[in-house]
């Protein structure tokens, strides 16, 4: 059954919208559904080589000798190179997103299992696999830390040692809230719960894996990479620190992506690698990782251990909350986050309640594991900061005997109070968060679910229903505090309109499949009334886009649909001037009428964008001052994020034979400010749906105690199927971003955020009946059964 | 080795390696990159196509095992430039966001409602249950499904009241009512 609370918004009926926001079907999908897709794998260059990593098969371990002889006499083998070949190149390290360094392949010793230790590059896919099994590598195996609760006991094994006077394995330590007025409202409480919490190690496991083709011209000294990168720019100028080419001769070309999810942010050795076998060899190197590699070497996700603890009166008026958190960030800092957040924004696990108090302390822990943790649409660890709150608010109704979303509505930020500054320094921008839980209440019909459940109580049967409200924070960010790598998190937009009256924009965003292609060109035609069919939308490529910071964190409205929205204003105030002079007419006397300007009070004297267009590449004058063309650039430096809401609920039940967890419905209603293409936020909605199933029941990325990955491949990291998830029961509301141009706010890793913890408070309900009052992720059925016999245990 | 075999209709005849896998014999060698690879566990099924009209997942059989045999890919599906309904179900009810696991989605739904034209919900979850889409959540590739398979016994429904009108003499063989002059 699906019951769809969509408005019909469809694109071409909508008499108040003629050309821009609406349900309008996909620019992207001729191509595609023709398998006319053109993805990093699909690029092929004349001469082109192919590269193979050799990985380490320990977690930890000293490299005693490399012997590539073998290897570089198997046939088609143009080169083997190792880390100790790098290191005299000044390459062997580059820096992360986070200001740390990683081994692009490993020089003194290897730190997590997977990890880049030699390559070879031969002339098919295949001879270079063959000869990665003749390279002959000796390793002095050493103790790895796999527990991070152990990682800064005294005497445990270094991890970085390549790091100067490094005696621990202490990444960083952060706060935020005020420790002492939070322990003052804790001392008063009528009412404290604890909760330890664990959002296990996941991966975002794009189905289409990293991988780059590089392309160096010894002659112009140009370097070309086709790469699966979420952020072409940034890219472009890392590349430029490391390899020390000059910016304007590198061109990053990301073209169609098969899903990015956050893994595609980082810079990988393997396109550190692929760069350097261009050089070396002259030729065009592709690197394509296999499924095993990117689960055990790229950007993991989550891996936060939390204590959560939530003060209430004993009327359920929560006053204040603080956690305590453990963060593996495995072998190397590489999360990708602002540089002034290291926690990335976890500071928002104040969620979407009024409170007095709020603080959180977190150390951060090196192990012998994969680097990342920022990944899997979790906008800067918000999954985190909405899991823990939201796990910790459905204890606290268990506690007091509330129904938690009756808890929630208590406790709700009031319209009246946005711009609301949280207790941790955030200013959300705006919300109406009761309706939008009311309608969630309303479509999931949640008395009688209450009442269902009573029925199979008494029955014997176990059925859950989880309720989670979220607050999110999306679009980094100010320039003045938002920066990665000292680059500021603003987004460029370049709008030129030809001769003809069609235009193209260009993005310094990067689609994985968000539909940027379409909606990119819905936001410029509402504003400048040329229909988005006759706007290219451009992006991807270094050499054709304004700079900006890509695609991650749900910024891409927030910040780059500002720009588009802003350029196409800049355009549409030129070519005003321009009517003026066609109309002969003052500018004053013009107005503005979807797609042309006529003049006030005389409505059939007017002329289109298209007359406009023609009129500023055309003969004859244009008004004093005015150039030729009707073309403009921007670059968008938003004021604050924007922070759209959501109101889930999930209902599950579960087999008392097998404990198997099945989530019967899901609602999920979600506010986003203006929509611009409905269709479009359904679809990423669903996607970011089953992400939270496979995340709470099926998904995780486990070691054992050697350091060995047990989750890299699709036999054992399991992800959803058709056959796991239900048909998803999507609605909305309209809470606008006062500060943003069109009033959109962010929206694409809201289900991804809010989902987890509603699975979770539908399965821990579900199991009241067997005393059950926590337990962790992946739900699956053997850790559900038992739970449901007093033996819950956290995953790691 | 020497491996022939008919590609969407198109004989052809290669040199290959005894090891090479048909997925990468359809992409490196005949340059049909519709079809991808997306594990090496064979569970994604973005490489699925059909041998002999069955899906098979490509990264799964060696290219010499196809010799003799009729492949056809994503390549193939459409019908020069008109799409199969399973294309256009997939537009209309935005069924694909990056495209990855499209072409291997759509073979597999193509061969299902070849064998059941009128499939339910379930069956259709059943189908594609050796596939992992990322983006969509699935409920969107269900309804395109459903709308190739709704779309088609709508076409049906037509010709067969196109063929019943021109045998009762409503109509002529272009479809013009009877005796009409042109």
């Amino acid at each position: 059954m699906t019951t769809v609370h969509e408005r019909v918004d469809t694109f071409h009926d909508n008499d108040q919208k003629p050309v821009g926001y609406g349900r309008m079907l996909r620019k992207e999908d001729p191509r595609f559904v023709r398998g006319r897709g053109r993805f990093v794998d699909d690029v092929r260059l004349p001469g082109m080589l192919h590269l193979a990593i050799l990985r380490s098969p320990v977690a930890h371990a000293r490299i005693l000798s490399i012997d590539t002889s073998a290897a570089e006499a198997s046939p088609g083998v143009k080169a083997v190179v190792t880390g100790a070949m790098l290191a005299e190149q000044g390459l062997a390290w580059m820096p992360t997103l986070s200001n740390d360094v990683q081994a692009v392949l490993a020089t003194d010793k290897v730190r997590f299992q997977g990890q880049e230790v030699a390559f070879v590059v031969a002339e098919d896919k295949y001879a270079a696999r063959d000869a990665l099994e003749l390279i002959d590598v000796e390793y002095d195996v050493l103790d790895p830390v796999v527990d991070a609760r152990r990682a800064l006991e005294p005497g445990a094994p270094v991890i970085r040692d390549d790091l100067d006077g490094k005696t621990d394995n202490h990444c960083f330590d952060w706060e935020t809230g005020d420790e002492a007025a939070t322990a003052a409202v804790f001392a008063r409480a009528d009412v404290v719960v604890s909760q330890d919490l664990v959002y296990p190690r996941v991966h975002p496991a794009p189905m289409e894996t990293c991988g780059a083709l590089a392309d160096f011209d010894p002659v112009d000294g140009k370097l070309r990479l086709w790469s699966t990168t979420q952020a072409p720019h940034a890219h472009r100028t890392l590349y430029a620190l490391v390899a020390g080419i000059p910016e304007h001769k590198i061109q990053v070309i990301s073209p169609d992506i098969g899903g990015g999810f956050g893994n595609k942010v980082p810079i990988y050795p393997g396109y550190v690698c692929a760069i350097v076998a261009s050089i070396v060899t002259g030729k065009p190197v592709k690197w394509m990782e296999d499924r095993f590699e990117n689960l055990i070497s790229t950007g993991f996700a989550r891996d936060y251990i939390m204590r959560g603890e939530i003060a209430a009166t004993r009327d359920g008026r929560i006053l204040a909350i603080r956690t305590n958190v453990l963060a593996d960030h495995g072998a190397f800092n590489g999360t990708a986050a602002p540089v002034k957040y290291p926690a990335g924004f976890f500071g928002v696990f104040t969620g979407s309640y009024d409170i007095e108090a709020a603080y959180c302390k977190m150390t951060a822990v090196f192990t012998n594991k994969a680097p990342g943790g920022v990944a899997y649409a979790c906008s800067f660890r918000i999954t985190e900061a909405v899991y823990l709150v939201e796990r910790i608010v459905d204890c606290l109704a268990d506690e007091l005997g509330m129904d938690p979303a009756e808890l929630r509505l208590k406790n709700f930020i009031r319209p009246e109070q946005f711009p609301y500054t949280t207790k941790t320094g955030w200013v959300y921008d705006s919300g109406d968060y009761e309706p939008t839980m009311r309608l969630a209440m309303e479509m999931a019909g949640y008395a009688d679910l209450r009442r269902e459940q009573q029925e199979k109580r008494a029955r014997g049967e176990l059925m859950g229903i989880g309720v989670a409200f979220f607050t999110e924070a999306v679009g980094a960010g100010p320039r003045k505090n938002m920066d990665i790598l000292g680059l500021g998190m603003a987004d460029g937009c370049e709008l030129r309109v030809h001769p003809t009256g069609k235009a193209v924009v260009r993005l310094s965003v990067q689609s994985q499949g968000q539909g940027h292609e379409t909606t990119f060109a819905q936001i410029v035609a509402e504003e400048i009334g040329i229909p988005p069919d006759d706007i290219d939308v451009v992006h991807g490529d270094t050499d054709n886009t304004p700079f900006g910071l890509g695609t991650y964190g749900s910024r891409s409205t927030p910040v780059s649909g500002a720009a588009a929205a802003l350029v196409a204003r800049k355009v549409r105030d030129k070519a005003k001037i321009i009517a003026s002079g066609m109309l002969e007419v003052s500018v004053a006397d013009l107005e503005w009428d979807k797609g042309s300007f006529r003049v006030k009070g005389d409505p059939g004297r007017s002329v289109t964008i298209q007359d406009i267009a023609m009129r500023a590449h055309g003969a004859g004058d244009l008004p004093e001052g005015v150039e030729g063309g009707l073309e403009a650039q921007i670059c968008y430096n938003p004021s604050n994020l924007t922070y759209p809401h959501g109101a889930y609920i999930c209902v599950v039940d579960i087999d008392p034979g097998t404990a198997q967890v099945k989530v019967r419905r899901f609602i999920a209603v979600d506010d986003c400010g203006t929509r611009i293409n409905p269709m479009i936020i359904e679809g990423q909605v669903h996607g970011g749906l089953a992400d939270g199933v496979g995340m709470a029941l099926m998904e995780m990325i486990a070691f054992d105690e050697d350091g060995n990955c047990l989750g890299a491949s699709l036999m054992d990291y399991l992800i959803p199927t058709a056959l796991e998830v239900p048909d998803w029961e999507t609605g909305f509301t309209v809470t606008p971003s006062p500060h943003h141009p069109i009033g959109a706010k962010g929206v694409g890793e809201s289900a991804t955020v809010g989902s987890p913890p509603a699975i979770v408070n539908a399965v821990v309900d579900a199991l009241e009946p067997f005393g059950v009052r926590h337990a962790d992720m992946p739900l699956t059925p053997s850790r559900v059964w038992d739970a449901m016999r007093g033996n819950a245990r956290p995953p790691i | 080795m020497q491996v022939t075999m008919t590609v969407n209709d198109v004989e052809v005849t290669r040199e290959i390696e005894g090891r090479l896998l048909l997925v990468h014999f359809l992409r490196d060698v005949l340059g049909l990159t519709g079809t991808h690879a997306g594990c090496d566990t064979s569970n994604c099924g973005t490489c699925v196509v059909w041998l002999d009209g069955e899906p098979v997942k490509s990264c799964t059989v060696l290219a010499a095992m196809a010799g003799g045999h009729q492949v056809r890919t994503v390549e193939g599906l459409a019908k020069g430039a008109e799409l199969d309904p399973v294309q256009q179900g997939f537009i209309q009810c935005h069924g694909l966001q990056c495209g990855f696991c499209t072409p291997g989605m759509m073979m597999t739904a193509r061969a299902l409602l070849n064998r059941n034209p009128d499939p339910t919900e379930a069956e259709i979850r059943e189908a594609i249950s050796g596939q992992i889409c990322r983006c969509t959540g699935y409920a969107t590739i269900v309804r395109s499904v459903r709308w190739a398979a709704v779309h088609e016994a709508n076409a049906a429904a037509a010709v067969t009241e196109t063929i019943e009108s021109r045998e009762a003499g409503e109509i002529d063989n272009a479809g013009r009512p009877a005796g009409s002059v042109v």
